[in-house]
């Protein structure tokens, strides 16, 4: 058995859990929304951080269940990790060398 | 070429023109890699020679003001995309499967598809000689020398458009090589057991499959400008000129480094094999090769420093660049280390590569010097700078190159190249790079700009001037003798065997030239240096035991490399109809390429 | 499971053509990457309007992005399908998938052109440019997206695509999905993050 599941390094989550994937990725969506029209919070230092974290966990969601990173072998999370690590650093970077900080 | 009638295609019985088109083989590829990029080497040269020419004497009018720019910036562009990246993609494509004990690259297809994008690339980009718009905004055209308003011909339509062709051709290699290297070697083949060659140009395409999207990006937002009037790098509606440069050097500065590891790979390679020594320290050295490939990616605004970023940043990318010097420093000693005690043979190969090592270190130590900011501000735009990269391009990655070239030679074409005449390339190259590059460390520090036409005889330069000039016809003419060297051997070489520098890696197991199918028997290894260790592999028979699959040629590639070319045509022509039709081409390519019966 | 792996030795035991799409995805991220760099390093730079602010509909947008997420469960309903040898259901989550990523298509169309009916266009200002050109990508991506499904579709039609081709599903739902998640991404920087004076 255990044999099995080596041979199969990509062994699929169920209907289940795709379902279940697709129902919080909604309801995040919905959080992210319903944030944006809350006066209380747009407009202050709260909203960027917020929406970033919950964007980050639907992103996250998405990679680990739909594209199968979190049951597949650990070279694939390593060859798109380390790109997608660059890719944000790159984007700090430029944001602060050109002066995108000021509001 | 004649040692190629040695391979022959026992798959196609049409013509062999037709078989060089449609060709999936690495070995096949990787010499029209190579020959392509030799051609634009040597037009490379030729507008080197022009532009040393003008400046052998001050106030020379040889040629124009205009004519000059369109020289440096070609000669920039030329050496960097279609001489050197596709001379080493030539050694990724000849040597990586045959070292890491492959039948061929992951992706056969794809290869071609990169090759004929890169040879059609190349050619989009030197057919602007022809309608006399050659780019001449320099190799790095910097916004918004590059806008509509400051360059209103299609000169900087045809670079912009070139490069985005030419990346396209690295990136398609690099997912090519990249799955070949960690998918497809031989039982054995650990990724420690690899040989350096194969390790460093494993980093090298990491770094091209990062870097490359910056440029197409900045390419596209640079097109944009120009065909729509979009405002990317426009400073009247906001647009800020520093973010081509922060885009061009975040990919301009890896590419320092997609030039330069592989051939720091090839010296690795050749060392070990003439000193009779094992590589020292080989895990130091692919780790250092690692580092070097990380931290290239956090130094880009080096090249930035007289643009006035600020004390931070200054520091930050000063203190990062010099860091780099810790692990090349590393290599060069390991390099020095293996010749160490060995029994050296001075052979031609051997020869480049000490001569590497000594230039690329001397480049090295004056890049040390403009990574401090204070310093670099004195030697931005100057001569210096032309100094600097000349030692670490020329005296290092073409060096390393020509070592290869004689290196692999015999492997590739089952015939060495002539040493004597060999040798007297090195010695001609060696004594010209020194004489026309040495000057321009002091020809830059006595204030001369780079990239204008001419100059002054109160300057006092002109003396140097000329001696760089004899310097640079001098490198031109070893060129030539290593022309005649390739003539000369086609016919009257000395056969090489299997194995004619006594090497250790795997591609020297089999005959030379290789079979089609490169081992008759897949190969499994037991050491880092299989040739060099009893019991190190398998004995590869010469006759296969049994009858191996070879996969056909295809001609999908070529027609999906050209719809895709066709496509740039159309759009520097500002014609939707040709770009429609080369992509509707391109389309039903791609569809007829992912449909057609192609057993690996 | 796959066959691609029968008969050739690789030295991971993974699918060939898997490694190389999840590295040309990582080359994505760069790509991507430099456009968002580019958007937000300009956002409120603008000289002239209209700004995200006076144009950007939020409540349009919510819906097409909602529509991307389920094309997402569609894909990988899809893919399931095809892997159990369901022919029946391969065709009915392939044709969601490629329909729904059409749908927003169809709202980006519109978005566009009632931006350029309001003044907004790629010349206009620093935002014209740097959103057309990063969402423009997206769309083109998204394009792609879709006639690869249809071709998918087309092959399960045949009864060309049974579960021995999943790994031909499964690394279009990888595209699939990374476009996805680009748009994650886009709605909540461009959208929902909206910087710059007129806040």
């Amino acid at each position: 058995m255990s044999q099995e599941v080596l041979e199969k390094p990509s062994a699929h989550p169920s209907a289940r859990v795709y379902l279940s994937i697709a129902a919080i990725l909604t309801a995040i969506t919905v959080v992210e929304v319903a944030i944006f029209y809350i006066p209380a919070i747009r407009g202050t230092m709260v909203l960027a951080p917020v929406l970033l974290l919950l964007s980050a966990g639907k992103f996250a969601l998405v990679v680990m269940f739909y594209m199968h990173l979190k049951p597949d072998s650990k070279l694939f999370t390593a060859i798109f990790t380390a790109p997608l690590v660059l890719a944000a650093a790159v984007i700090l970077a430029l944001m602060t060398l050109l002066g995108a900080w000021v509001y | 070429m004649e040692a190629t009638a040695a391979t022959p295609d026992s798959l196609e019985s049409s013509s062999r023109l037709w078989s060089w088109i449609t060709t999936t083989d690495h070995k096949r590829i990787g010499i029209l890699y190579g020959a392509t990029a030799f051609v634009f080497l040597l037009i490379g040269g030729l507008e080197a020679m022009l532009i040393r020419w003008q400046l052998m004497k001050p106030d020379n009018d040889f040629v124009s003001a205009e004519t000059f720019n369109e020289l440096f910036t070609m000669h920039g562009t030329t050496m960097i995309f279609l001489a050197l990246m596709p001379l080493s993609a030539a050694f990724f494509n000849f040597i990586i499967p045959l070292q890491i004990g492959a039948r061929d690259v992951a992706f056969p297809r794809l290869n071609a598809f990169s090759y004929w994008v890169f040879l059609l690339g190349g050619l989009f980009l030197n057919a602007s000689f022809l309608f006399g718009a050659a780019p001449d905004a320099g190799w790095f055209g910097y916004a918004n020398l590059t806008s509509i308003q400051y360059s209103p011909g299609v000169n900087i339509d045809f670079w912009a458009m070139g490069l985005q062709i030419l990346g396209i051709a690295s990136l398609a290699a690099a997912f090519n090589f990249i799955a070949t290297i960690i998918n497809m070697r031989a039982p054995g083949m650990k990724l420690m057991r690899m040989p350096v060659f194969t390790w460093m140009a494993f980093i090298t395409q990491f770094i091209i499959v990062t870097a490359f999207p910056v440029i197409t990006v900045a390419l596209v937002f640079l097109m944009f400008d120009r065909m729509f009037g979009a405002n990317f790098y426009n400073p009247n509606a906001g647009g800020d000129l520093l973010l081509w440069q922060h885009l061009f050097w975040l990919f301009g500065h890896p590419e320092v480094y997609i030039l330069i590891l592989p051939t720091m790979g090839m010296v690795s390679e050749i060392l070990p094999t003439f000193s009779r020594k094992p590589l020292f320290g080989y895990p130091v050295i692919v780790y250092s090769g690692i580092l070097i490939g990380t931290i290239g990616w956090g130094v880009w605004s080096h090249h930035m420093f007289a643009s006035g970023m600020g004390a931070a940043a200054d520091t930050y990318f000063g203190a990062a660049s010099m860091l780099i010097a810790i692990p090349t420093g590393v290599k060069i000693f390991n390099w020095i280390a293996t010749m160490w005690g060995g029994k050296i043979r001075f052979t031609t190969p051997m020869l480049f590569s000490i001569a590497f090592i000594m230039l690329f270190t001397i480049g090295g130590i004056s890049g040390v010097m403009h990574a401090s900011p204070p310093t670099d501000l004195q030697q931005t735009d100057t001569y210096f700078v032309v100094a600097h990269l000349h030692y670490v391009l020329f005296g290092g990655a073409f060096m390393g190159i020509f070592g290869a070239i004689y290196y692999w030679w015999p492997k590739v074409f089952g015939r060495l190249l002539n040493e004597r005449l060999g040798k007297l390339h090195f010695w001609l190259a060696f004594i010209g790079l020194n004489v026309t590059f040495f000057p321009m460390h002091l020809i830059g520090m006595l204030g001369m700009p780079r990239r204008v036409y001419t100059y002054s005889a109160e300057l006092g330069v002109g003396g140097m001037n000329l001696a760089a000039t004899i310097g640079a016809l001098t490198l031109g003419f070893s060129t030539l003798v290593l022309v005649y060297n390739i003539w000369h051997t086609a016919a009257k070489g000395e056969k090489a065997g299997k194995n004619p520098w006594g090497a250790a890696t795997l591609e020297w197991a089999m005959s030379s030239p290789p079979p089609v199918y490169n081992f008759s028997v897949i190969p499994e290894v037991t050491s880092r240096l299989p040739l060099w260790t009893v019991g190190g592999m398998n004995e590869i028979p010469d006759v296969p035991p049994e009858p191996i699959h070879v996969p056909g040629g295809s001609y999908w590639p070529v027609l999906a490399a050209l719809g895709l070319v066709g496509f740039f045509t159309g759009a520097l022509m500002h014609s939707l109809w040709v770009a429609l039709a080369a992509a509707a081409v391109l389309v039903v390519s791609v569809f007829k390429w992912a449909f057609e019966p192609f057993e690996m | 499971m796959s066959t691609a792996a029968i008969g050739h030795y690789t030295s991971t035991g993974q699918d060939t053509r898997k490694i190389a799409f999840w590295t040309f995805i990582g080359s994505e991220c760069m790509l991507f990457g430099t456009l968002i760099a580019t958007y937000l390093s300009y956002e409120g730079k603008s000289v002239v309007g209209p700004t995200p602010q006076e144009i950007l509909n939020i409540p349009l947008t919510s819906v097409s992005t909602f529509v991307l997420l389920m094309s997402s469960l569609a894909m990988v309903l899809a893919l399931a399908a095809v892997m159990r040898g369901d022919t029946r259901y391969s065709k009915v989550w392939l044709a969601t998938t490629a329909v729904l990523g059409a749908v927003f298509l169809v709202f980006q169309a519109f978005e566009f052109t009632q931006f350029v009916d309001e003044g907004l266009k790629i010349s206009t200002n620093l935002f014209g440019s740097t959103f057309f050109v990063l969402t423009g990508c997206h769309g083109l991506h998204v394009l792609v997206g879709v006639i690869w499904l249809a071709t998918l579709l087309i092959m399960s039609a045949r009864g060309k695509l049974g579960p021995e081709k999943a790994m031909n599903v499964e690394i279009a739902g990888l595209y699939w999905h990374f476009v996805d998640v680009v748009w994650i991404v886009i709605f909540t920087v461009v959208y929902l993050i909206q910087r710059g004076p007129a806040a």
